[in-house]
């Protein structure tokens, strides 16, 4: 058996924060290695140690049984391993080619010019030496997202990897192209490329890998095969205890509809429609999640709604009431809830204590503000109380909310955001990038709000969630809701259809006749 | 925490330090050896601290570079780069100057703040054009208060040069009528007449607990500072924008322009056809006070104290070595690039970067 990679006693210290605590990991040659672990588990850093980003305080690396030290990024690619990161690292105006000869670029002769054409050649030899089907000569920015990621892929290739860390792979694609993206990892490794496969999502490290490691609190707690572990198995050695991955719900009692969008149509930054005629309702009682693949208008629909983005057309009614031109703050004073897609955007101030976090759309209001002057002892005690309900883990309300993990700091955006009378609850991507432990927290959350009467919009590229949360399932394709149906009638196999734009026979044909 | 503080003014310390010793260099270059800079620098400190009124008048200098370095540390707390205050300045002088000259009959428990209040009011104007046009137009507020200054010159030249109508035909030089006796801050060592320190500096240390209450303790200063910190997060917050931006660029145009006024009823008690030199880069020296404080406004007061230290040396060092007054313009801009560039500072003498939550670069809004 040889080894590839090998990390022996790394350990790691940040103030404050043992990451890495004499952690061992061994890296097979031919093999697809998974990596599990909460957030805050220690497996970014040892995965930064790996690829140069970090030094280790201790411990030693060893690339193919030779003892090495990796001063940055570079020494990291010099020895053969290569990272695929979560956000792409692509110049969307540039070709295929010229983002995978980028930093080493193919010169002519006189060493002055680029030789496109010979890149471009070995980058289809590449392309066909792995099975990706890669244009050259193709603008990123054409490609759907599981194209580029295989751009990346072949990034790391081109720079003779032969040993990926791919981090997070399937955050971004449709089953199907996570499927895809499987066989190219399992060719990969029939090759001899030897891979380490971050993720949360359990299922997916059963299908693929060979072996499975899971970290816990800045250790390894020990790795296994998808032979001996099960689905459970893995849950509780992330998290040290038994994990409900099934969300306990009992069966919806949908009320009046309290919320409905007609024909909704919004434009994206660049002022393309991207919300195109969007239908729906949401009635009290229940949660309809919205399903699809990422950048299909889920985002611009949301912003609509909570009326951070103007409409261009159609519709937003909220308890009989037409909200489609009004402001954020009256959709919030309405009683609407609204867990950002993006925390660090739109739903926290990183700078800001905790505590001041808490109030962040109730602090002019009484007891937060008497007249103009805010009352530091009531918000205090507010974010003494919401921490202890909520469970957030942070030294103390006055800590920076930056400092706090992923996951503690979507907790705080849930306590916010139910610390107040809510009817509607818009929810996007409200468990993206946080632990197993925290995912469980808010899901609970949620349907205990749907359970109280309120009306929850679900919003999630994770289909897992959609499918377990949901009561109606609704899957919205290039900015329209393609197809709502009963939970109880959707399969993954029918979801995943319908994420891709596959509509069943007839209404395919129907569309065809429209078109 | 107390690292925190310690970074906070250690690195404005050895931005000090180090923009010294390059200033000694440019002393060098002069000619002569390094007596020369100990002469040059011993001048600075006995000119600014020890000499007969010395202190006085740094006490004096460091007046309007408070409230002026707090106009911009206001604005910078709402996102916005205020590099307005010298025509701010100007057209809250000249506001306070016309109350003062026209309303002679009023008392001076009225005529006093009725000048500071118009001052107030004048800056808040010429700032809050720039905020406006930020807000409807999207025009970036850097240009636009550039801009605004070059107006405001011109504008002062206009009213107070001769046959302006701010003129005073009675005066040799151009110059705006006197302001009346009942419109003057009362000077706090009575007893002295040489020494000119006047009530300005309590208003402005005044302005400066206010400016923190008001930041810190306050829904708008909470408005304010998500604005600046996070300009989405306020959108979701439901905080209006618009309004914020305007209202933080009036804010801090207000206290450009009551340094104008202090200025005005404190010191000079008429505006000089000669603009420029009457402000005299008090707008602009406030960026690097702002800067040299953190932005914060209990970080303003030693920062101005520093800057007004240095012009009020700056004389006596021209005058017992010879070397050109402009060498304490070059350190102070030296010091003004190392206290922007902390990590120039941090490489040179081997500090560990705190982790910082949110790095708050300065040029942030250049795209926005």
């Amino acid at each position: 058996m040889t080894l590839a990679l090998e990390a022996r006693g790394i350990t790691k210290k940040f103030p404050g924060v043992l990451a890495n605590d004499h952690v061992d990991f061994a890296l097979e040659k031919g093999e697809i290695h998974a990596m599990l672990g909460q957030n805050g588990a220690g497996k970014t850093t040892l995965m930064n140690i790996l690829y140069g980003l970090y030094q280790p305080d201790e411990g030693h690396i060893l690339v193919h049984g030779e003892e090495v030290r990796f001063h940055s990024p570079l020494d990291a690619i010099m020895n053969g391993i290569g990272m695929v990161h979560q956000h792409f690292m692509l110049i969307p105006v540039f070709t295929v080619a010229e983002n995978i000869m980028l930093g080493k670029e193919v010169k002519s002769a006189r060493g002055m010019l680029l030789d496109r054409q010979r890149a471009e050649e070995e980058v289809r030899a590449l392309s066909q030496q792995y099975g990706f089907s890669l244009d050259p000569t193709a603008l990123v920015k054409d490609l759907p997202v599981g194209t580029q990621q295989r751009v990346e892929i072949v990034k790391a290739l081109y720079r003779q990897a032969d040993i990926l860390i791919l981090d997070e792979p399937t955050a971004v694609l449709t089953p199907q192209e996570a499927e895809e993206l499987f066989v190219i990892m399992r060719s990969l490794a029939a090759q001899g490329k030897s891979i380490i496969f971050i993720t949360h999502k359990l299922k997916e490290v059963l299908a693929v890998a060979d072996r499975i490691s899971v970290m816990r609190s800045g250790q390894m707690v020990g790795t296994t095969t998808p032979k001996e572990a099960t689905e459970a198995g893995l849950a509780e050695m992330m998290v040290r205890r038994k994990v409900i991955l099934k969300v306990d719900k009992k069966p919806a009692t949908p009320g009046e509809e309290i919320m409905r969008a007609e024909d909704l149509q919004v434009l994206d930054d660049r002022r393309h429609p991207v919300v195109n005629g969007a239908s729906f309702f949401v009635r009290a009682g229940e949660i309809l999640g919205i399903a699809g693949v990422q950048g299909n208008g889920q985002t611009e629909l949301v912003e609509a709604l909570t009326g951070l983005r103007p409409i261009a057309g159609g519709h937003i009614l909220l308890l009989g009431h037409d909200v489609g031109r009004v402001r954020p703050r009256q959709i919030t004073e309405a009683g609407v809830a609204h867990i950002p897609e993006d925390r660090h955007k739109h739903g926290l101030v990183l700078s800001y204590p905790v505590a001041d976090n808490l109030v962040l759309c109730t602090y002019y209001l009484p007891p937060f503000a008497r007249g103009p002057v805010m009352e530091e002892a009531a918000i205090r005690e507010n974010a003494e109380a919401l921490i202890k309900k909520f469970d957030i883990q942070t030294p103390s309300p006055f800590t920076p909310t930056g400092s706090l993990s992923g996951g503690n700091q979507q907790k705080l955006i849930v306590a916010r955001e139910f610390s107040r009378p809510v009817k509607v609850l818009i929810a996007s991507q409200p468990t993206r990038g946080i632990d197993v432990g925290s995912i469980e927290f808010v899901h609970q959350q949620i349907v205990q709000r749907r359970d109280e009467g309120c009306g929850v919009l679900l919003v999630s590229s994770e289909l897992d969630e959609i499918m377990s949360l949901s009561d109606r399932i609704a899957v919205m394709y290039k900015g329209r809701i393609l197809e709502t149906l009963p939970a109880a009638e959707a399969t993954r196999e029918r979801l995943g259809l319908l994420m891709a734009g596959v509509k069943e026979e007839t209404a395919t044909k129907e569309e065809v006749h429209g078109a | 925490m107390a690292r925190r503080l310690l970074t906070g003014i250690g690195i404005p310390i050895l931005a000090l330090f180090s923009a010294l010793l390059l200033g000694s260099f440019v002393i060098l270059s002069t000619g002569g050896g390094w007596d020369k800079v100990l002469t040059a620098y011993g001048a600075v400190v006995y000119g600014a601290f020890l000499k007969p009124r010395g202190f006085s008048e740094t006490l004096l200098a460091m007046t309007p570079l408070i409230l002026t370095g707090l106009a911009v540390a206001l604005a910078f707390k709402a996102g916005l780069f205020n590099i307005g205050g010298e025509g701010q300045f100007l057209i809250g002088s000249l506001c306070s100057v016309w109350i003062g000259y026209h309303l002679t009959g009023l008392p001076g428990i009225v005529l006093v703040p009725l000048g500071l209040i118009a001052g107030m009011l004048g800056g808040a104007f010429w700032a809050a054009i720039a905020g406006y046009l930020k807000s409807r137009l999207g025009s970036h507020e850097v240009i636009n208060t550039i801009m605004l200054n070059y107006i405001a010159f011109n504008l002062g030249d206009f009213l107070v040069n001769s046959r302006g109508p701010m003129n005073d035909p009675t005066s040799s030089v151009p110059r705006s009528p006197m302001i009346a006796l009942s419109a003057h801050l009362p000077r706090l060592n009575p007893g002295s007449p040489s020494d000119r320190l006047h009530a300005g500096v309590i208003i402005a240390l005044l302005a400066t607990a206010v400016i923190w209450w008001l930041l810190y303790k306050t829904t708008l200063g909470f408005e304010l500072r998500t604005t600046g910190a996070n300009p989405d997060a306020a959108r979701y917050a439901g905080m209006n924008a618009r309004r914020n931006l305007v209202l933080a660029m009036a804010l801090s145009g207000s206290l450009a322009g009551l340094a104008g006024a202090v200025e005005v009823q404190g010191l000079n008690f008429n505006v000089p056809a000669a603009v420029q030199s009457f402000s005299a880069g008090y707008g602009f020296d406030a960026i690097a006070v702002a800067l040299l404080g953190h932005n914060h406004p209990f970080g303003v007061v030693p920062g101005a104290f520093l800057f007004g230290a240095m012009r009020t040396g700056a004389d006596l060092l021209q005058l017992r070595t010879g070397v050109s007054r402009y060498v304490i313009s070059i350190i102070q801009a030296l010091v003004l690039l190392f206290a922007a560039a902390p990590a120039i500072v941090r490489w040179i003498y081997r500090i560990r970067a705190e982790r910082r939550v949110e790095e708050a670069p300065l040029t942030r809004g250049w795209g926005a």
